[in-house]
């Protein structure tokens, strides 16, 4: 079931991006694993002050956020798994 | 307003990764012993890069596999060649940017985002290949849509609606592109850049810009948004 005011919120943020500075997308990789692992580590606060930026640019980045969906939930699996 | 964006370009703002040649946070014992045994010679080194494939190659098959459901419409079979082939080309990367890991995550964590990154690149491009982009504001439809709310959310309506028309009138037209194509019409950033034949750091660059003229002109326009610069009183 869709929510429109969701819908738009969305669309605004997607439209309007984060609105404050971000990493570019070369930093954000290079930075990533480094990110991940405080993030599961740390509260992810902790995470976003030690890698500012950061928060931002994934809010602003779908392909970058897919990234990092990716690599947290692998190391997480990993974590689990060790 | 929110916050004011500080620049007009996306920065760098912290932890240039040539900064600080030795590792930030002192390396682990296993990640000490993957670069010992890759930084070698000989059959250690073999035997090294042949478990760094096998590890890349899980990631790979990780991600194919976290992606494949999203991706219905791809051809069945192929899953395991794609895991290879980003496996493949991902131990090449990193064995390029060996020098470069300064031990700020494990290395293992720092190798899997080489793996995830090859593969969810091939993915998209698999998904979107002989498949026109969609570059034309399909989208107009679907902000007029959602600008069409009840009264309660009026104003949200009138900041729609006056989004459209910076759109249409404050972005230039390759600008226009790049924002309709990526966040109305899901097209993935790096499918783009490859069919614009530039990079993704340069796509996200021109939407990056787009973004705060939008933002600026919606100010001028009397709208509370963040990150707006210059918002008359």
């Amino acid at each position: 079931m869709t929510d429109p005011a969701a819908d738009r919120r969305d669309l605004l943020a997607a439209l309007l991006g984060p609105g404050e500075p971000e990493l570019t997308c070369e930093d954000c990789f290079e930075l990533l694993d480094r990110y991940v692992e405080l993030e599961l580590e740390l509260a992810g606060a902790a995470a976003d002050r030690a890698v500012p930026g950061m928060r931002a640019h994934l809010s602003g980045c779908p392909a970058c956020r897919d990234d990092h969906e990716s690599l947290r939930e692998l190391v997480a699996a990993e974590e689990r798994r060790a | 307003m929110l916050k004011a964006a500080g620049t007009g370009t996306v920065r760098r703002v912290a932890c240039q990764p040539s900064a600080t040649p030795s590792p930030a946070r002192g390396l682990d014992a296993d990640s000490r012993r993957w670069l010992e045994d890759l930084s070698g010679g000989g059959h250690a080194r073999d035997a090294a890069i042949a478990r760094l494939h096998e590890l890349l190659l899980r990631a790979a098959r990780f991600e194919v596999s976290r992606r494949r459901r999203a991706l219905p419409h791809l051809r069945g079979g192929d899953d395991d060649d794609l895991a290879q082939q980003s496996a493949d080309d991902a131990l090449v990367a990193v064995l390029a940017k060996l020098g470069s890991f300064r031990g700020d995550s494990r290395f293992t964590t720092w190798a899997y985002k080489f793996a995830l990154y090859e593969a969810a690149v091939k993915l998209r491009r698999r998904a979107w290949q002989d498949r026109e982009l969609p570059l034309e504001p399909d989208g107009w439809s679907f902000i007029a849509a959602a600008g069409a709310s009840p009264a309660e959310h009026a104003a949200e309506g009138e900041l729609l609606a006056a989004l459209q028309t910076a759109i249409g009138e404050a972005l230039s037209g390759h600008q226009r592109e790049v924002l309709v194509a990526i966040t109305l019409n899901g097209v993935p950033i790096d499918v783009l850049a490859e069919r614009l034949n530039t990079t993704r750091g340069a796509l996200y660059k021109t939407l990056h810009d787009a973004r705060k003229k939008l933002r600026a002109r919606l100010a001028e326009d009397g709208f509370e948004v963040p990150g707006a610069e210059g918002r008359p009183t």
